[in-house]
């Protein structure tokens, strides 16, 4: 009886189904006007920059079609590839130390201690500051006549020229201010994570023999998974995308996928069909790497069972 | 396997917060100790201590013949049970039940045996390759007795694992875990709020309250000699009434006197008092309280009250009856007392706090949720009684109790 009405809804069809339920054509009625928003502010700009990405346009112009040709020469563009370069090395050195030390930190403060509540609000301080804030006021520190970092790093011969002149040295900068800024970010997302693993199963698992880190290998670890994925994901994508740390820390000089595309799009700037491309690089790369830690590491998109 | 000693055994919380004051036990081999008391009163804590999971204040814990008020949990070789199973959710059964043996390094083909031998003890079998929320409460809570059994520890300390079960898997767990212990013996303590687990499963029973033991005796003997008010009315359902009487001297012997009713004192009575050092004379002309079980009351219009009659030293009582429960096999008759008789016993009080009627799965005993004061007596379902009407209860005078007013304890 029941495996025939099914069968019977079936052969009716999917739109049957979904829309001959008054209740189900209410709730569609409900979320259209959600859904048109969606369409006119995301799907349509995104078709719309993959069409000029394949275009010899300008921004005046859509310009005639001209194939791939617009990716081929962005890959030639020593410009792109240092911005690829920085970015990629930019986005695994500081999230990997991010995780670690958010990691280490999120530990410590789940313990209970006198003062606990002081030292989470103390620890999130950092990520409170707007990034150009942080950026412009690390690059004071950065500066070669009195900027605090600089001297001291001199001093001790960890460098042998001034740290806003030299490339590499910027890098090295950019990642550690992301890593000041952010790492709190990520503790705090760890922590609530730990939060959420009931205090009988490590009870348990003392009874049962385990040490400290044994509990941490075999109880913790596994259990926070699905929130360190989380906090991967959500700072691989933000670091990826980084932007206004780049510009406003190196004054343009150190250049980011971002900002690759920040020059060429501008209106001031006649490189618009290469950094449409680069956006289009950006958006593609950025959902794949959302879809390994969706399918590949097995992160879970819904809360439910 | 192994004996549980605990000597002076506090815990204290903070500066002055007394949790456990002054325990002392002595549990041999194989013995099945239950602690019990309402909510608060230390029994879980006890426990803990025992386990290593709360440092001990002052005192000392054995586990065989060591102290071991100095080691952690791992170090003590006891399996516990929690409340609230406590599985590990990214496990499947048989890595949950195998975790503490992996953790020892044992023989992957012992844990193997082991394993599955629990699971066939626990009818588990079917389910060792599924992850714990797959399962029901009734099939976790034997995957967390599974996982103590495996390890073959010492002792099994189970902190009241059944209470997250409906009634009716309750009673069948409780049988399980019976049958269990039958067969491997290892020494238990299990603590819980519920007098009915208390009484059919413990060898002894350990009745606590604000920290502090109350009495330590086998179930039937808490049952026929309480030490005082508290475990009197907390131990049996439908609890104990209490009321306010008199105590007289009438030709050589004594009489509880309330109202109209007048229960004379048998010699086993008296001889049982002074057993307990107390000389009757000392309370002659004053006031005591008197404890009578529900059971130990009858409809007087029914056969069984004849039989009570005929045992001799019998008493009645004339009540109206509020409400009455019909059991099927029985009937409960809740009543009222006039106010001057109404017993206001303070540890009665406490016990009412998560002891209630809702609790207990051997029915009735819902005098609470009847309301404030109501007494109530079991009587045989032949009763004719009805809501509303005035009917006699007789008493069975040799089975009351009497308490002391000021200080609780009991008198006989």
């Amino acid at each position: 009886m029941t495996t025939a009405s099914t069968e019977k809804k079936r052969r009716g069809g999917l739109l049957r189904e979904e829309f001959g339920n008054p209740e189900r054509r209410t709730a569609y009625y409900m979320v259209l006007p959600a859904l048109l928003i969606i369409l006119v502010v995301a799907f349509f700009p995104i078709l719309q920059a993959v069409n000029l990405s394949l275009r010899q346009a300008t921004v005046a112009v859509r310009g005639p079609f001209v194939g791939l040709e617009n990716y081929s020469e962005m890959f030639q563009n020593p410009d792109f590839m240092e911005g690829l370069t920085n970015t990629l090395i930019f986005t695994a050195v500081s999230v990997t130390l991010e995780f670690f030390i958010g990691l280490v930190i999120a530990l410590a403060i789940n313990r209970a201690f006198r003062g606990r509540g002081l030292v989470r609000a103390a620890v999130l301080v950092p990520w409170a500051f707007p990034t150009v804030i942080s950026a412009v006021m690390w690059r004071l520190m950065f500066q070669d006549q009195v900027g605090i970092v600089n001297y001291v790093a001199n001093a001790i011969g960890l460098i042998s020229q001034p740290i806003l002149s030299d490339r590499t040295l910027l890098l090295v900068g950019v990642i550690l201010v992301d890593v000041w800024k952010t790492t709190p970010f990520v503790a705090l997302l760890l922590l609530a994570g730990l939060q959420t693993i009931p205090g009988d199963v490590y009870e348990a698992a003392r009874v049962d023999g385990a040490n400290v880190w044994q509990r941490f290998l075999r109880i913790t670890l596994p259990l926070l998974y699905p929130t360190i994925l989380v906090a991967l994901l959500f700072r691989t994508l933000d670091a990826y995308r980084v932007f206004d740390l780049f510009w406003a820390l190196s004054n343009r000089e150190l250049e980011s996928l971002s900002t690759f595309v920040y020059e060429g799009v501008r209106v001031s700037q006649l490189q618009f069909a290469q950094g449409n491309a680069a956006s289009v690089f950006i958006f593609v790369t950025a959902f794949l790497i959302a879809i390994f830690f969706i399918k590949v590491l097995g992160m879970q998109t819904s809360t439910e069972e | 396997m192994a004996e549980v000693t605990m000597e002076n055994v506090t815990k204290i919380y903070g500066e002055d917060v007394v949790a456990v004051r002054d325990m002392n036990l002595d549990i041999p081999d194989g013995e099945f100790v239950v602690f019990v008391g309402p909510s608060g009163c230390g029994k879980s804590t006890a426990l803990r201590m025992i386990a290593g999971l709360e440092d001990i204040s002052r005192g000392k814990v054995f586990i065989g013949d060591e102290v071991v008020n100095d080691k952690p949990p791992r170090e003590r070789d006891i399996a516990m049970v929690f409340q609230n199973y406590a599985l590990y959710p990214h496990m499947n059964v048989r890595e949950n039940m195998g975790f503490a043996l992996k953790l020892r390094k044992m023989d992957k083909s012992e844990i193997d045996r082991r394993v599955g031998e629990a699971a066939r003890i626990l009818s588990i079998e079917r389910f060792l390759d599924r992850k714990p929320k797959a399962l029901s409460g009734g099939q976790r809570q034997r995957v967390a007795l599974g996982r103590a059994i495996v390890r073959e520890p010492k002792a099994f300390l189970m902190d009241e694992p059944l209470s997250n079960l409906d009634a009716k898997l309750r009673v069948q767990m409780r049988t399980e875990i019976a049958k269990l212990h039958n067969r491997i013996g290892t020494t238990t303590i299990y603590v819980t709020h519920d007098q009915t687990e208390a009484m059919t499963m413990a060898d002894r029973i350990v009745v606590l309250k604000d920290g502090v033991v109350q009495q330590i005796d086998p179930p039937q003997n808490m049952y026929d000699n309480p030490e005082n008010v508290f475990v009197a009315g907390f131990i049996g359902s439908p609890a104990m009434n209490f009321i306010q009487a008199h105590l007289e001297k009438e030709n050589g012997g004594y009489a509880v006197v309330f109202g109209r009713t007048r229960l004379p004192l048998t010699r086993e009575e008296i001889e049982e008092a002074k057993n307990r050092g107390h000389d009757p004379d000392q309370y002659a002309n004053k006031e005591v309280v008197l404890g009578i079980r529900p059971e130990h009351m009858e409809d007087a219009g029914t056969e069984e009250a004849a039989a009570i009659d005929d045992a001799g030293g019998s008493s009645a009582m004339e009540v109206e009856a509020q409400v009455i429960e019909s059991m099927g096999s029985e009937k409960y008759v809740y009543f009222s007392v006039p106010r001057e008789h109404a017993a206001h016993l303070e540890s009665v009080a406490e016990m009412t706090d998560d002891t209630g009627g809702g609790e207990e799965d051997t029915g009735g005993g819902s005098a609470e949720d009847a309301g404030g004061d109501l007494m109530v007596a079991r009587v045989s379902a032949e009763s004719t009684s009805r809501e509303g009407e005035k009917m006699r209860l007789v008493i069975d005078s040799s089975k009351v109790h009497l308490f002391d007013l000021e200080t609780e304890q009991a008198i006989f």
